[in-house]
């Protein structure tokens, strides 16, 4: 009976705990523009310098065909980057672990990729680029290199008791892989994902930036720069809050895709007994 | 000791850093006996462990098998050393499935494998959700699932608390009456070596060599009855002499 009344009582905390961790930074943020929407009326700051939040909501709700087309390039751009990045560098990453000939020759320019910051390469992928084309290349690259450095890793860290275990009973290469190694692997890769994710994300849009600049391209980034010319100051922060919103979206699918595959077998994923 | 099943003849095994692990070592390893490697560590025990199972080769020397070498060596490490990500059916169906057998024509052998460790109940568990000894109890149902004429064990208990090991020291000479596997053996513990072994190799250190075989003639089967009796205490106390032997052979050397 008490472990029953135990059990159910530490059902109530978990549950008190998962409600207060989405409800206290709810209500940090609600006050937040509480205060903001206050400042804006009672100092009667005109949007052009600071508009309040309310009239952001409203400026996303009218101007919402224009901005949503734009939140569709830019998530398009960033999922097609995740795709090809994740493809690429789970790709590279097994060649990599099975010869160390390949890891030696290559492994250096995806180092060169990663350190470049992606912002002095955009403009140049602008001159041989179509300008879609530039932005999806650049979301890819700061993508590219924590799937892959992760993945590594990953594939590298098998139980070497284990490895010694399928010597022992004559696995192959490709049994190694497919058994030991890939699903080792797997909570690194998840990780790497998480913040590749993200960065493919700030990647489109730093692109995106770029290439607006040179007049072309509809995505988010365009939107701001080009309410900025206009000083529409409200259409800049809604399209702002949107790439904020996106980029939580893309964290919580990640995050939710690691709970989902590590389920009952990582640590990562399983709450610790207290 | 019975007709012999490998034997290490003039087994040498240097490591890269310089270290000698084994020198020129002798060893038999007869059909069906229950065969203790007990030593301090850094001994080689291990190595020759290691080397039997075909981990590692000889630095110099042979290691003969009677009727060559087995397809099936179980080995059991001293971790558990389980797939986390595999729930424990999947765990023991390991060496099967590296054998090109379907998950259906191996249901029977994992669960008659499960049933002799007593986790039936547990088959879809993760190891995680285990405690220690019921990990190491799916480890050596894995080593023995494609029913090997050798098991090979290296310390496999000595992470595991008191009580446990010794449930598990039961369970494993029930599984050797039951089985008839020959094992071999690796531990520092005098009183499990004498407990478990028909015949105990006492090793001494730097760099490793045999410096008695001692015969535990106690038939079985063995239970808390020769945990208690005065033939284990007298060799109890014989073992422990000769390992003190061989330890004082090092420090003169």
């Amino acid at each position: 009976m008490s472990e029953i009344a135990n059990r159910s009582a530490a059902s109530i905390a978990n549950r008190t705990e998962r409600v207060l961790d989405v409800a206290l930074p709810l209500v940090v943020f609600l006050m937040a523009l509480g205060g903001w929407e206050a400042l804006v009326r009672f100092k009667e700051i005109p949007p052009y310098l600071l508009p309040a939040p309310s009239l952001i909501l409203a400026t996303a709700v009218t101007d919402w065909a224009i901005l949503s087309a734009a939140l569709w390039v830019t998530l398009k751009t960033t999922f097609s980057a995740i795709v090809l990045a994740v493809v690429g560098g789970v790709a590279l990453a097994i060649g990599f672990s099975q010869s160390k000939w390949i890891e030696r020759s290559l492994f250096p320019f995806a180092v060169v990729l990663q350190v470049t910051p992606v912002i002095a390469i955009a403009p140049l992928l602008l001159v041989y680029l179509e300008p879609q084309t530039a932005v999806l290349v650049c979301a890819f690259i700061v993508a590219f290199f924590p799937i892959l450095s992760n993945t590594m890793l990953g594939l590298a860290s098998a139980e070497h008791n284990l490895v010694d275990l399928f010597d022992l009973y004559g696995a192959s290469r490709l049994q190694q892989l497919l058994r030991l190694r890939l699903p080792a692997a797997l909570p690194y890769f998840l990780g790497g994902l998480r913040i590749g994710g993200g960065l493919a994300l700030i990647g489109a849009i730093v692109a995106e930036l770029a290439a607006g600049s040179s007049g072309q391209g509809a995505g988010l980034a365009f939107r701001i720069v080009e309410a900025g010319y206009r000083l529409n100051i409200p259409r800049m922060f809604a399209a702002l809050a949107l790439i904020s919103l996106a980029g939580i979206a893309i964290y919580l699918v990640f995050t939710a895709l690691s709970a989902l595959l590590l389920g009952r077998w990582h640590e990562s994923a399983r709450a610790r007994e207290q | 000791m019975t007709r012999s099943l490998v034997s290490l003849r003039g087994v040498t095994r240097t490591f890269a850093s310089g270290t000698t692990a084994l020198d020129a070592l002798d060893l038999e390893v007869g059909e069906g006996e229950f065969l203790s490697l007990l030593g301090p560590s850094g001994c080689g025990k291990s190595t020759a462990l290691r080397l039997i199972a075909g981990l590692m080769q000889p630095t110099a020397g042979r290691v003969v098998w009677r009727d060559g070498r087995p397809a099936d060596i179980g080995f059991v490490f001293q971790e558990p050393t389980l797939m986390p990500w595999a729930r424990v059916w999947d765990n023991v169906c390991l060496p099967l499935r590296l054998r090109g057998v379907s998950r259906a024509a191996a249901a029977a052998q994992v669960e008659a494998t499960l049933r002799l460790v007593d986790l039936v109940e547990f088959a879809e568990a993760y190891p995680r959700e285990l405690s220690g000894g019921m990990r190491m109890r799916v480890s050596i149902a894995r080593a023995l699932v494609l029913r090997p004429p050798i098991l090979l064990m290296d310390e496999p208990f000595a992470a595991l608390d008191e009580i446990t090991r010794l449930r598990l020291n039961d369970d494993l000479l029930r599984l050797k009456a039951e089985l008839g596997t020959t094992i071999v053996f690796v531990t520092h513990s005098v009183y499990e070596s004498v407990y478990l072994s028909t015949r105990i190799a006492v090793f001494r250190p730097r760099p490793g060599r045999i410096v008695e075989t001692i015969d535990i003639g106690e038939p079985g089967p063995r239970g808390e009855e020769f945990r208690l009796s005065r033939a284990y205490a007298e060799h109890c106390r014989a073992t422990s002499s000769s390992l003190k032997r061989a330890m004082g052979e090092e420090t003169s050397a």
